[in-house]
């Protein structure tokens, strides 16, 4: 470690360090040590991508919708809620540590539908957080400090590569249950089943709410009502990650079923949502955690840690993109809108799936694409191997990520051909 | 039988649950003097008319939309965030050894510097490493290096309640004795709570003990320009430190002196030896980030980089910024002047002596309850006063509360 000049050991601070020769005050630094961090995997392919000079160059890494043009897209129920609440002119005042109360409840009631028990007993908490990131990072931390009971979290294999970071850093232990059958590029049912029956009582488990991230494999209904006996059986508390509600189907009462299914049936659940997908308002950073709880009063209480984790992190969240979303949810003829407008991204994707299998076909493709169509949500986990993906993008100037895992909101009716192409010639 | 039944209802954040009360106060007289806010001669929130008119700008342009910003922010809101910081023609800058991350607030800059600094400040745990605050200091700084994993959270001599001033024996001391290495944190202007802050003179013998005994800087800069109605006036010690050749970070906060509270604009300014450092710093808060918050929401910062990148508006803002000092100073001097002609007892200097938006009163904390309860203003009970909750309509009322407060409750 780095030192300014010769120290005498000191007894507070835990490990001896080597000590260094007096240098100038300029020539050392207190950082020597540190190390320079990994590139991030995902940020890493669309650096790459950037650089490329090739015309037909495609990025299919980002997890960011784009239009058929290949262009990202402001929804039309996004700029007329901003003309409409810049026409308000508001303050702007600090927003209360738990967030824009109209937004907390309008987060909540779209996930947990309008006729919820839950919130007609007014037993769950919802506070505005930083989007998905921020909402599960608040309930990592929540579950460290309150969750003593269990330290173990188990991810669905795969998961999110920032899950694991973030449970472990606030933390947590991580495990796995199944999930992907890469034999079939879809759901490992009775291995998720085994082993979910063995997890530890009170652990936590994460639970893609629909369009699970990075496979695009969502369980079927027959199969959720399954793992939610299961889970109740083994006494787990169960946290679901929904980032794409009505991205997935294309509705969102019908991707939010599993999240509203499990609470019938008694999960008092943790629930992180994301509006940077659903409304396009990825930068704005909006999100909500939520707790379902006992009764009301116990609501209270978490409430109030909640905001105890909130405040040495960020102090209270950003209005921007809270209001926007907010005026959306509850201004009739803009949450209409956007329902069409959900629709129509969740369409958009859907058939590029299916243009996409059509054009492996038409290459002459003997391989069962049949996993494109029936994944769900923006990306979809080819079954292409490391050695496939690194070809696509040396010989093709197509950029994914190694595992596989192409955002389909990346591929255009301009580009599809030449897509099927190049996974044809490194697939035959 | 729930798991979260043993979940104990927390205390409210004292500051928030004073506005709280105070809304609920159906008295015609009320005072808020509690959160720091800028408010207008009318009490009202101001946005300033530079933000107004940027915002619409912004509204106009549908050539921006919403993708995410890289994660440690947008370039344009950092580099001149920064400048504004260490000054347009830094040497540091120059030396490209000046580095910063977007955060969400002052709040965010502290919390991704704590959080750096525990991993890698000196050695790789540095949970043991002590971290001096001043006493007193914002109650929130406490909770940022604790949450961040610093078990060691002391505090060093800063306000003397006798003389109502610096404590600047008692600071010097106690860098004197802190165990080398240790992490400081300085307010760099307007110090919150006391508005009390070191001379120039003051800071140059602050900066030779910790540059003797390697201590690192970490500076909360939340009212930059808001102080005196100057930049660089209120940037002088961040400046002086880095010419003094400090490697420290500087947390800087946008939600005063934009007028941007809600929109968590914050910028942490970090200051290496060289880029080599700089970039393997900016790496690991880069990994930091994204555990956290992933990227910053863009909004705000969008805001600011255009304002400071562009002259006329910039202009505009610099003039916004000294209306608002303008107007506190104008309270300042208003309220020591009426409780002198009401020759309330004990002296008032402080009043005026001391910079920003907060006054430490010297109020004692029955006083202060009188002053609730009796008067419906609201102060926070260590006798805080935010400065900008005064008015021309309200000063009369609240300079003879004072005088009533001080000569019937001990």
């Amino acid at each position: 470690m780095a030192l300014l000049k010769t120290s005498k050991f000191i007894p507070s601070v835990g490990s001896l360090r080597p000590f260094l020769a007096t240098l100038p005050i300029r020539a050392s630094s207190w950082w020597t040590e540190v190390q320079m961090g990994p590139p991030d995997p995902i940020l890493g392919v669309t650096e790459a991508y950037k650089r490329d000079t090739n015309s037909k160059k495609m990025n299919l890494g980002v997890g960011a919708y784009r239009d058929d043009s290949g262009k990202p897209f402001v929804l039309s129920c996004v700029r007329k809620a901003e003309a409409l609440i810049s026409s308000k002119m508001l303050d702007k005042e600090y927003l209360p540590i738990g967030g824009l109360g109209d937004f907390n409840k309008a987060c909540a009631e779209l996930a947990l539908g309008p006729d919820s028990e839950v919130l007609k007993s007014k037993r769950s908490i919802t506070v505005q957080t930083i989007s998905g990131t921020g909402s599960l990072r608040i309930g990592a931390n929540f579950l460290s400090r309150f969750h003593t009971v269990a330290r173990d979290v188990y991810l669905p294999k795969p998961s999110w590569g920032n899950h694991t970071p973030i449970f472990r850093d606030a933390g947590m232990q991580l495990k796995a249950y199944r999930y992907y059958d890469p034999a079939t590029c879809g759901f490992d049912f009775t291995g998720a089943l085994d082993d979910i029956s063995t997890i530890p009582e009170h652990s936590v488990i994460v639970l893609h709410a629909c369009a699970h991230n990075p496979t695009g494999v969502d369980p079927r209904p027959e199969q959720w009502k399954e793992l939610s006996a299961v889970i109740k059986k083994r006494k787990l508390l169960v946290f679901f990650d929904m980032a794409y509600q009505g991205f997935a189907s294309g509705d969102i009462d019908r991707d939010a079923w599993a999240v509203r299914y499990f609470i019938e049936q008694g999960h008092n659940v943790l629930l992180s949502q994301s509006f940077a997908k659903n409304m396009g308002l990825y930068g704005e950073r909006v999100g909500g955690f939520t707790v379902v709880c006992a009764d009301a009063e116990e609501a209270k209480r978490v409430e109030s840690q909640l905001k105890i984790l909130i405040r040495p992190i960020y102090s209270n969240p950003p209005m921007n993109g809270a209001r926007i979303a907010s005026t959306i949810l509850s201004t009739p003829e803009l949450r209409a809108t956007w329902l069409e407008e959900v629709k129509d991204m969740a369409n958009r994707i859907i058939k590029m799936r299916e243009m996409l299998v059509t054009n492996l076909k038409k290459e002459g493709s003997t391989h069962n694409w049949q996993h494109v169509i029936d994944q769900i949500g923006m990306f979809c986990f080819t079954g292409l191997k490391p050695e496939q993906v690194e070809r696509l993008t040396k010989e093709f100037s197509v950029y994914m990520t190694k595992d596989g895992r192409i955002s389909v909101a990346g591929v255009t009716s301009g580009n599809v051909g030449y897509l099927a192409h190049a996974i044809h010639q490194v697939t035959k | 039988m729930s798991i979260f039944g043993e979940v104990p209802q927390a205390a409210p954040v004292a500051v928030f649950k004073l506005t709280a009360d105070f809304r609920e106060d159906q008295n015609p007289r009320k005072v808020n003097l509690g959160v720091g806010a800028y408010r207008t001669d009318e009490g009202q929130p101001w946005v300033l008319p530079v933000v107004r008119k940027v915002e619409k700008m912004i509204a106009d342009d549908h050539s921006l939309n919403h993708e995410y910003l890289p994660i440690l922010g947008l370039p344009e809101f950092r580099s001149s965030s920064s400048k504004i910081a260490l000054g347009e023609d830094s040497p540091a800058i120059k030396d490209n050894r000046v580095g910063a991350v977007q955060c969400l607030g002052g709040t965010g800059a502290l919390k991704i510097g704590a959080e750096f600094l525990r991993r890698w400040y000196n050695g790789t745990d540095n949970t043991k490493t002590p971290i001096y605050v001043s006493a007193p200091t914002w109650e929130n700084h406490n909770a940022v290096f604790s949450n961040a994993g610093f078990e060691d959270i002391r505090p060093y001599k800063y306000w003397d309640a006798g003389k109502r001033g610096l404590d600047l024996e008692g600071f010097l001391g106690d860098l004197e004795s802190a165990p080398d290495h240790s992490i400081f944190v300085l307010h760099a202007c307007a110090h919150n709570p006391t508005g009390t802050d070191p001379t120039q003179d003051q800071w140059k013998q602050i900066a030779d003990v910790m540059k003797r005994k390697s201590l690192f800087a970490f500076f909360d800069s939340a009212y930059q320009g808001f102080a005196s109605g100057n930049l660089d006036k209120d940037a002088w010690a961040v400046r002086y430190f880095v010419s003094q050749g400090f490697e420290l970070f500087c947390a800087q906060s946008f939600s005063k002196n934009f007028g941007l509270y809600n929109e968590r604009v914050g910028n942490l300014t970090v200051v290496a030896k060289d880029q080599d450092n700089l970039n393997r710093v900016l790496s690991q808060m880069e990994k930091i980030v994204r555990i956290t918050w992933s990227n910053p929401p863009s909004q705000g910062a969008r805001l600011v980089a255009i304002t400071l990148n562009t002259p006329e508006l910039f202009a505009e803002w610099k003039d916004n910024v000294k209306t608002m000092a303008d107007r506190v100073l104008l309270m300042r001097a208003q309220l020591k002047e009426k409780l002198k002609a009401l020759g309330t007892p004990g002296t008032w200097e402080h009043i005026t002596e001391q910079i920003g938006m907060f006054s430490f009163t010297g109020l004692n904390s029955k006083q202060v309850e009188y002053l609730v309860k009796e008067k419906h203003i609201y102060l926070m009970a260590s006798g805080r006063i935010n400065m900008c909750g005064l008015t021309t309509k309200n000063i009369d009322y609240v300079a003879e509360s004072i005088h009533e407060a001080v000569t019937t409750v001990q």
